[in-house]
Order: C-alpha cells, then sequence, then structure tokens
C-alpha cells in the first residue's frame, strides 16, 4: 500500500470523449477510503461512465486518475485494485456459484483450495452458504445480487465500484438489499463507489453524494447538505422535491437576507447571493396549512387538486407566489379541493438560489 | 490485497524467432516440412537452417537476420521498462520483417534480381527454393513482436491479445487475400511471359468473346438473372407451402432445404446429366414413346440455369422461410379486421412485407450463379461463363494468364456490386417486422389462386428433387446409366475397395488418396477458419482500435472473392520463390480459410451478439486478462457456434470446387476435383458413387455431432451464412 493518507480515488480534471461527443467534462473529485460515495444523476449525465473510468473499463482522453495515491490512468482494469458489482450481475452463467466467486482469486494466482476457503468465507459472511454448487440461473434475483457482491468483496479491492446495483429487483426486494449493501460496506470498511439514478436510494446508503448532470459534476456533498442547500434549481428538484417559485432579495446582511415571497417577507440564509430577483426552493414537506403560528408570516391560498396517498396527503395550493405542491402527513383531517387555506413555512425547509 | 499483474512483453516470440533462425529448414523443399526430408539435408542448402546458411554455404546475408532476434532479447526479458521494451520490440520486428521482404525481393526463381549483391556476393544457383518453415515461422515471430510491442507501448489500451489478434487477422489477409489480388491486377497488364504492356490490358478487356451477345459476360448475367428469379419464384412459393398452409408434407421440404449444405454444387449438375443427358432416363423415354433421337439438348444455357435452380433453391428457401416468418400476423390480422378481402390482404401486406426479403434471396441466388463452377463446367457445352471461362484461360488450348486475369477481375469487380448491394439493403434491415416482443396472432389464410399456384409449383419441383437426390443415392449402384442398368457395386469397389494383402488391409480402391487428403487438409483448416473467424469476429465486435472500418472494409471484401478468382490469384502469387506454395497443401488449406472467412465471421458475430458485454467486463475487473477471458468466459459461451463454425468450416472444405480445382497436384489430389475429372471423363458411374459416399459422410458428421453436442445448431444456421459458402 502507498501513502495511507492519499484518498482512495482521485480524479483530477479528467475528461471523455467519443468523437464529438464529451461524457466526462473535467472532472475532478476524491473519495476518500471507507467512505460511501454515490455518483447520482439522470441518464446520460456520465455518472455510468465515470465509475468505468475508475474501473479501467474506459481510458480517459484527458486528466489523472489516482486510486490510493497511484497513477493508474493509462492501466488496464486488469492492473488496478478495484471490483465492479455490475447492473446486469454478469455472473457467468456456465459456472457455478463458488467458481463465480473464485474467479478473480484464481485468475489473481492463487491456489483453488485457498481460493475455495475464501469463497467460502465470504458465501458465510453474505448468507449464501449452502448455495455453492448451484448455477446463476437456479437462484433468485436477490441471491444472484449477492453472489456479484461476495464475487467482488472477496478480492478485498481498494474500491468496491457499483453500477445500479438495485435496477433489476423488484421494490420490495431493493430496500432491504439497499440496507444490506450499506451494513457490508461499513462492517467491512470498504470504500465504494455507487451509481444510481434514484436520489432516494443514493440518499440513503451515501456518506457522500456527487450529483452529476451534463458531463459534469453539478453538486457534491453530504445528503443532508444536498438536501437543505441545494447549489442550484437543478439540485433541488434531482434530489427531494421541490417547489421552485421566483421571489426577490430585498436586504441582506452578515447572516441572513430578507427575500419577498409573493405579499410577505421571510427571513432566510443568504447563501451569497446579493439583493436582486432570486428563486427558493420549497420542500413539500416544509409547507404548513393553517398551522394558526402567529409569529410566522402566512400566505393564502386555495387548493385546486387533493389526493389520498394512504400515509399522507398530497395538495396541489394556487397562492400569490405560484402553484405549490404540498405533502401533509395529517390524513385524518383531509381537506376538499377547493377550500381556501392560509399556508405557513418551515424555513429549514427552504433555500434560496440563483434565478437564471 | 490481490497481487497485480500487468502484463510484460513476452520472450517467447523472439525465441520462436530464434528456432526458426538456428533448427528449421530456411528454405522449402518439395516433399514438405511434415515429411522431415529435410532433417536428412540438414548439411545442403536443401535443409539447412539460416545460422548453417550463413556460415557454411556461403549465404552469409543470412546472419543479417541474427540482428533483429539480438536487438529484442534485452526487451524480452525485461531488462527495460515497458514502454521502451515495446520500442525496441517494434524496431527488431520491424527490422526482421524488413530483411524478410528484402530477401523476397532479392532473389527469385533465376537468383538476384539485382546486380548488387551479385557482384559482392556471386551469383546464386538457376534454381533457388522458395521460404521454408525457418522463414515463414521467423516472419510470424517478427510480426509478433511488432504486435507485443505495440500493445507496451499503448496502443489498443496496452492489450498484448487484442494486437496479436489484429496483427495476425490483417497478415492473413493482406498476405493471401489481397496480395494475390494484386498480382493478378498485375498479369493483365503483362505478356505471359511477365513483360509490362499496358496496352494489352485494352485489348484483352474490349475482346468481342467477353462482351458480344452470347458472349461471356452478358451469358453470365443473364444466367445470373436466370437463376435468381427462378431459384427464388420457386422458393418462396416453397416458403408459403411450408409456413402458411396445412399440407402434410411440410417437414419433409424442410428437411430438403438441409441438402445444399453437405452436396458439392456440381453434383447436382451430375444427376441431372444422368437424368436428362444423352443417355439419360428422360432421352430413353421420349425415344421409347415418340421415336425422338437422343441428343445433347441439355448441354448448354438451358442446362446450367436448370442445375443451378436445383441447386441454389434451398438456400434462397432458407431465406425466405424467415422472411415470411418475420411477417407479424398481428398486422395481417388489423388489415383483416378493415375489411380486407383475403386476396387484398396477400396483395397489400403480406407480399409487400416480404419484397425486400424476396430482393435478398434474389441477390444471394445472383451471387450464387456467379460463384457457381462446377455446373457451368459439366453442363454448359459451348457456353462459357466467367468463372468457366477463367479457367479454360489457364487449362485450356489457348493458355493465357492476363486473359484470366482480366476475366478475374470483371468477376470480382460484378461480385463486389452485388455483394455491397445485398449488404447495404440488409443494413437497413426493412424486411424485419419482429419487434423482439412475442407475437400474437394467426397468420391469414392464403387466398385461394395463391394457395394452389404455390403448391403447383413447390410440388412438382420437390418431387424433382427427390428424384435428383435418389439419383445421386442410387447412381453408383447401376451398370452404367442409360445402356445397362443391372445392379452392380462394381464402382463402389473400383472407388473404395479394400484388400487384405500380407502387410495387413490395403487401399485399393482408386479414390481412397483423395478421399483421405481432403479428410486431412479439411480437418486442418476447420478449427483454423473458426479461429480466425473468431477473432476477427472479436475484433469487430468488442474492440475499439484506430482503423477498424478499413479492418472491416477488408475482411467484407476477403469474404466475397469468388473461388475462381482465388484459385487463379494464388496461381499467379505462389508459383514462385519467395512464396512457392504451389503443390502443397498449405496452399488448399489457406484458400479453405480465405474462402470461408467471411461466413465465419458472420458466424463469430452472430454468436458473440449471444453474449452480454458486461460478462466480459466482469472477467477483464475480477484480473483475468483479455486472454484469460476468451478462454474462460467468451470460448465457453460460444461453444454451440463453434462447434458449429468448426462443422460449416469442415464441410464446406469437403464440398468446395471452384478454387482448388487451381491448386490441386498429383500429390494433392482432393475429393470434388477428382469427382469432376471423373465427370469429364465420362466415367459417371464411378463419379456418382464417390459423390454419394461424400455426401453421406457429411450427413452423418453433422448429425454425428449434433446428436454428440445435443442441440441443433447446424440446420438452422441463418441463411446468409450458408449462402457465400457455396460454390
Amino acid at each position: 500500500m502507498s501513502a495511507s493518507a492519499a484518498p482512495a480515488v482521485e480524479f483530477r480534471a479528467v475528461t471523455k470523449r467519443y468523437g464529438a461527443v464529451v461524457a466526462v467534462d473535467s472532472v475532478s473529485f476524491t473519495i476518500d477510503k471507507g467512505a460511501m460515495v454515490t455518483l447520482l444523476g439522470p441518464s446520460g449525465c456520465g455518472k455510468t461512465t465515470t465509475l468505468r473510468l475508475i474501473a479501467g473499463l474506459e481510458i480517459a482522453s484527458e486528466g489523472t486518475i489516482l486510486i490510493d495515491g497511484t497513477d493508474v490512468t493509462q492501466r488496464p482494469p486488469t492492473a488496478r485494485d478495484v471490483s465492479m458489482v455490475f447492473q446486469s450481475y454478469a455472473l457467468f452463467p456456465h459456472m457455478s456459484v463458488l467458481r463465480n466467486v473464485a474467479y478473480g482469486l484464481v485468475a489473481g494466482g492463487q491456489a483453488r483450495s485457498q481460493a475455495d476457503r475464501a469463497v467460502r468465507e465470504a458465501l458465510d459472511m453474505i448468507g449464501l452458504a449452502g448455495l455453492e454448487d448451484r448455477l446463476p440461473s437456479e437462484l433468485s434475483g436477490g441471491q444472484q445480487q449477492r453472489v456479484a457482491v461476495a464475487r467482488a468483496i472477496v478480492l478485498h479491492p481498494a474500491v468496491l465500484l457499483f453500477d445500479e446495483p438495485l435496477s433489476n429487483l423488484d421494490a420490495r426486494l431493493r430496500r432491504r438489499v439497499r440496507d444490506e449493501i450499506r451494513d457490508l460496506q461499513q462492517r467491512l470498511g470498504l470504500t465504494a463507489v455507487y451509481v444510481t439514478h434514484d436520489q432516494t436510494e443514493a440518499l440513503a446508503v451515501s456518506d457522500r453524494i456527487i450529483v452529476m448532470d451534463q458531463a459534469r459534476i453539478a453538486q457534491q456533498g453530504s445528503p443532508r447538505d444536498l438536501y437543505r442547500e441545494p447549489a442550484s434549481r437543478f439540485i433541488a428538484g434531482f434530489v427531494g422535491e421541490a417547489n421552485v417559485v421566483d421571489a426577490n432579495l430585498l436586504r441582506r446582511d452578515e447572516v441572513g437576507a430578507v427575500v419577498s415571497l409573493g405579499d410577505i417577507e421571510l427571513r432566510l440564509p443568504h447563501r451569497g447571493l446579493t439583493q436582486g430577483p432570486v428563486q427558493i426552493a420549497i420542500r413539500p414537506e416544509a409547507i404548513h396549512i393553517d398551522a394558526g403560528q402567529p409569529a410566522t408570516p402566512v400566505l393564502p391560498g386555495r387548493i385546486v387538486r387533493a389526493l389520498f396517498l394512504g400515509d399522507h396527503m398530497e395538495y396541489t395550493i394556487e397562492t400569490a407566489a405560484g402553484a405549490l405542491f404540498v405533502v401533509d402527513h395529517d390524513v385524518d383531517r383531509p381537506r376538499a379541493s377547493g377550500t381556501d387555506v392560509h399556508i405557513s413555512f418551515r424555513l429549514s425547509g427552504l433555500a434560496v438560489l440563483p434565478r437564471l | 490485497m490481490q497481487p497485480l499483474r500487468p502484463d510484460r512483453p513476452t520472450a517467447i516470440w523472439p525465441i520462436l524467432g530464434w528456432v526458426a533462425f538456428l533448427l528449421l529448414p530456411w528454405n522449402g523443399d518439395d516433399p514438405g516440412f511434415f515429411a522431415f526430408a529435410w532433417i536428412g539435408q540438414y548439411g545442403t542448402v536443401a535443409g539447412a537452417p539460416a545460422l548453417i546458411q550463413g556460415v557454411a554455404l556461403g549465404r552469409p546475408w543470412l546472419l543479417l537476420l541474427a540482428l533483429p532476434l539480438l536487438l529484442a532479447m534485452p526487451a524480452a526479458i525485461g531488462a527495460s521498462s515497458r514502454r521502451r521494451g515495446g520500442s525496441w520490440l517494434v524496431a527488431a520486428g520491424s527490422l526482421g520483417l524488413a530483411l524478410l521482404l528484402v530477401l523476397a525481393l532479392s532473389i527469385d526463381l533465376r537468383g538476384w534480381t539485382w546486380q548488387l549483391p551479385a557482384e559482392w556476393f556471386g551469383p546464386l544457383p538457376r534454381r533457388n527454393a522458395g521460404f521454408g518453415a525457418g522463414a515463414w515461422i521467423y516472419g510470424l515471430a517478427a510480426l509478433m513482436m511488432v504486435c507485443c510491442g505495440l500493445a507496451a507501448r499503448g496502443a489498443c489500451g496496452g492489450d498484448t491479445t487484442v494486437t496479436c489478434g489484429l496483427g495476425l487477422v490483417v497478415a492473413v489477409i493482406s498476405l493471401f487475400v489481397f496480395y494475390p489480388l494484386v498480382r493478378l491486377g498485375l498479369s493483365a497488364v503483362q505478356t505471359p511471359r511477365g513483360v509490362f504492356a499496358p496496352e494489352l490490358l485494352w485489348q484483352r478487356l474490349i475482346d468481342p468473346r467477353i462482351w458480344s451477345w452470347r458472349g461471356i459476360v452478358p451469358t453470365t448475367i443473364l444466367l445470373g438473372l436466370a437463376s435468381a428469379a427462378s431459384s427464388t419464384l420457386l422458393a418462396f412459393a416453397f416458403a408459403l407451402v411450408t409456413e402458411r398452409s396445412t399440407l402434410p408434407m411440410r417437414r419433409v421440404l424442410r428437411t430438403l432445404s438441409i441438402l445444399p449444405i453437405i452436396t458439392p454444387p456440381f453434383v447436382v449438375g451430375l444427376a441431372v446429366i444422368l437424368l436428362m443427358g444423352r443417355n439419360g432416363a428422360v432421352n430413353r423415354l421420349l425415344e421409347w414413346a415418340f421415336a425422338i433421337e437422343p441428343s445433347r439438348w441439355i448441354y448448354g444455357f438451358q442446362g446450367v440455369w436448370f442445375a443451378q435452380t436445383l441447386s441454389f433453391t434451398p438456400i434462397a428457401y432458407l431465406v425466405l422461410v424467415g422472411v415470411v416468418q418475420g411477417i407479424n400476423p398481428a398486422l395481417e390480422e388489423a388489415a383483416q379486421t378493415l375489411k380486407a378481402s383475403r386476396a387484398r390482404v396477400f396483395a397489400t401486406i403480406t407480399l409487400p412485407l416480404a419484397l425486400p426479403g424476396i430482393a435478398n434471396a434474389f441477390l444471394i441466388g445472383f451471387i450464387e450463379s456467379l460463384a457457381d463452377f462446377g455446373n457451368p463446367l459439366l453442363l454448359g457445352g459451348d457456353t462459357e461463363v466467367l468463372a468457366t471461362s477463367i479457367y479454360f484461360a489457364i487449362v485450356g488450348a489457348r493458355q493465357d494468364r492476363g486473359v484470366a486475369a482480366v476475366l478475374g477481375m470483371i468477376l470480382l469487380a460484378a461480385m463486389l456490386t452485388v455483394f455491397l448491394i445485398q449488404r447495404s439493403m440488409l443494413a437497413n434491415k426493412a424486411f424485419v417486422t419482429i419487434a423482439g416482443k412475442g407475437q400474437t396472432g394467426i397468420a391469414a389464410p392464403l387466398p385461394g389462386f395463391v394457395r394452389v399456384a404455390a403448391a403447383g409449383i413447390a410440388l412438382p419441383w420437390a418431387a424433382l428433387t427427390i428424384v435428383i437426390y435418389a439419383m445421386i443415392l442410387f447412381g453408383g449402384f447401376v451398370e452404367n446409366w442409360g445402356l445397362n442398368h443391372a445392379v452392380t457395386l462394381r464402382h463402389y469397389a473400383g472407388a473404395f475397395g479394400l484388400e487384405w494383402g500380407p502387410a495387413g488391409l490395403r487401399l485399393k480402391g482408386q479414390a481412397w488418396d483423395s478421399l483421405l487428403t481432403t479428410l486431412r487438409l479439411a480437418l486442418i483448416a476447420a478449427p483454423l477458419t473458426a479461429l480466425i473467424g473468431l477473432v476477427t469476429a472479436y475484433l469487430l465486435e468488442r474492440q475499439r482500435f484506430a482503423g477498424r472500418r478499413t479492418f472491416e472494409v477488408g475482411t467484407l471484401i476477403a469474404g466475397a472473392v469468388p473461388g475462381t478468382v482465388l484459385g487463379i490469384a494464388y496461381i499467379l502469387a505462389f508459383n514462385n520463390p519467395p512464396l512457392e506454395l504451389v503443390q502443397t497443401g498449405a496452399i488448399v488449406v489457406l484458400s479453405f480459410i480465405v474462402r470461408n472467412m467471411g461466413p465465419g465471421v458472420r458466424a463469430g458475430s452472430a454468436g458473440l451478439a449471444q453474449i452480454d458485454r458486461s460478462l466480459e467486463e466482469a472477467s477483464i475487473t475480477l484480473r483475468a486478462g483479455t486472454m484469460a477471458t476468451l478462454r474462460l468466459i467468451v470460448v465457453p459461451l460460444m461453444r454451440p457456434a463453434i462447434i458449429a463454425g468448426l462443422v460449416y468450416g469442415f464441410v464446406t472444405a469437403m464440398t468446395t470446387v471452384s478454387a482448388v480445382i487451381f491448386l490441386v497436384s498429383p500429390g494433392i489430389m482432393l475429393s470434388t476435383v477428382y469427382i469432376v475429372n471423373l465427370a469429364e471423363a465420362g466415367t459417371y458411374g464411378m463419379a456418382i458413387a464417390y459423390a454419394s459416399v461424400l455426401i453421406v459422410l457429411m450427413l452423418s458428421v453433422i448429425l454425428g455431432i449434433e446428436a454428440l453436442v445435443g442441440e441443433r445448431q447446424i440446420g438452422r444456421r441463418d441463411a446468409s451464412v450458408v449462402a457465400q459458402g457455396a460454390a
């Protein structure tokens, strides 16, 4: 191992081009050891290409990639200390579970008996003991997924890569497997990079999220930071849901700013913005209906749509600031469409954004 | 942590180079390498390796060949960095190849080709041998050194397997397709003695024998159009009957479609002669019934047309069956619900959707007809087509290689044109209406007149095909067709007789030699054919490298060269030192490999398309290199495709005649050529006996492998693969 202080993965201005198309555009980031970092973004944003650049399945057009402090930019996948869990799992259909999981160890030159012992340990740990001799086609989707994970972790890679590992599972299984992956990663202290387009998944498993959009990094930070302080309208809409409405920043001081929204004025952190037109991202659950808290300003509005969704209500409320989408967990007092209401805001669920 | 193993430039190629330089005979000898006669002549020019020739036999220039190998040694043992070592290997390998090229250009059959070395080293003997095993392997080693070196310098992602595979395929195509074609082109502008005379090209090109009405080119095109049209029409009728009718004979008709794969095309021509030739059953019947004098009316355009239609209908059927199956019944149902009658549904939905497929079948039939050599040879009479005229320009009384070269280039141009039209049409895939989802619905019944017409065309023709094949199978048991119909084993005994002698079992029959030679060469060619097809397909499908497009076009052209053209080009290119291969088994094997390259690549691509790319990526991220990934993942998963490729390579090698008829020699006689010779000599009984043995042999190979593998891969191969391989 080289200098232990080095981050597990470092990208320095990495660009990947296919002809005229730029798939990854001058991207820089670091991933600390033992962290689970998610690459999140809409399809075609370059997140999977970034993952494949780490794996060495693509070679960067420009820039430098370091793994454990070593420059691996030009190295093939076989000479990088990473392993990957594929979206399709990519289990070798003609090999048993045992041979699949032992594949990397044997290819790396280990004796079969030694490899088999390590494989049995890994299968034990992941809850697949007893299935060694099955073929992948004889396993359920969840089991196949775990074999794919076992095959990757048995190599004890410096970085473990996940390419949308849950997308082939049904919704119920998805949450369980997601939590298993997170537990395993924390238990073994693995460094992991996880690609997904599902923001809930990203919020649930990550120490840190890197949001990508149009081949660039849009924002990176902890799940909480991204949710509470989105840097742009795109982030506000992509990480969680948000109403983005136009507003005016009237005046600011060291701590905060006074922003006018419709007829009311709100005091919010200024986040470096100056006087003038801005936007505010309002989380749907940060809007209270008829809460009757006299201290905060209220905005009058009318409910134009009301939906019952079991554990919560969804309303669309027409206001002077525009139509707002509201999530209300009070299902015992549903409000009918057409009702006039007064809304107030939980200010921690609001963030000012630059107006574009 | 797993140990990481970056691959280093390997030492194996320089070592192989040393073996070639120090131990193997540098020059070729007539008995061939595997006769090991060279061991007895180790001290003479005939059997000595380059080192001994250089030191003791007065050929010091050969010692220069050690220089590249010395240069490569530090890199090979890993004494320098990967990148530096790579540069050294590239330099050393290139120098080795350059030295070989200079040698090849400097010495021909008659000695030095230029003055300077003759002054330095003195004259050479009047007869010089071509490159032998030592030279060929030295060249291979040098080429692979360049490839490994390029990989070490980062080419193709630093992947040695990819650069070496690419180097190998490019070398094979360049040396055994494009170099012969260039020699063919040169011959067209040379006198028969090899003097450059560009005005001859024009003279040869405007020969009225080629262009006049009833000349070679119009006849060839007319025959191609006629055969393609008739076989497509028949095949479409067949396809409608087997796919859209309830006739009980459908299985029988489908079985007929496998026959052309295992039948040498000219054997159909042979059966036609037995049936309709001067002494054929038909003529006898006419004479008996109407007192019509038996004549040779079958020989000529109409006979070739008839035989080609018989031969190509099953091929077109394989295409059209897929097309008819591919028409989504939901579309026809939709038309029916829109109040269209059966006839209207057929005319406005079924037929237009099948039309692009019909056009494809037509073009395949045209290509087959252009390339067909055996049928025009046997049945053409005075009618010459391009393929046969090339042959007669080489072996006939008016022997002129220049004329043969011009005709060969015309045929090649025609072939490539039709081939490109067909490919661009297939690229649009206009006739595919399957969307990957399950199709529901029931195909519309055929309108009455179409059903009657299709059955009326298909069934008599099927009966005729069965008669023809019965003819082939039983014709060998008849004393003398048309004259004496006594049952006899004479022909089989003459061809395949066995005798117990003092030395044990003796193969007395006259056909054994050619049959065993053919088997041996086909068995050598099949794995090499499959290998090069698989490697090429893998490079095209799974690798990105500079010049990939050029590479693809090169392989396409290589796959489209007609057998006759390849045969004549080989004669022109490999008849003299330094590349003297004519009269060896090697040139026959090479022609098999090149001829089957197109189908091999297509089969390989189809097989690779079945394998999810992420399996290979998973293997590579699990530290297995490209070579290990191929061995452990790709090859096992492609096993059915590889086995089908092996069988196909073997079967086509056994049944082809067009290229090898130029390449056989008294020592290397092949079954198909032997049968053609028997037929030309009028020994029809033995010819047909031999042909039936060949067909039964092929059939048992296919059925045996099917039983062994347990999968019905072979009969259902995609039709375009079949179409390119015949002739």
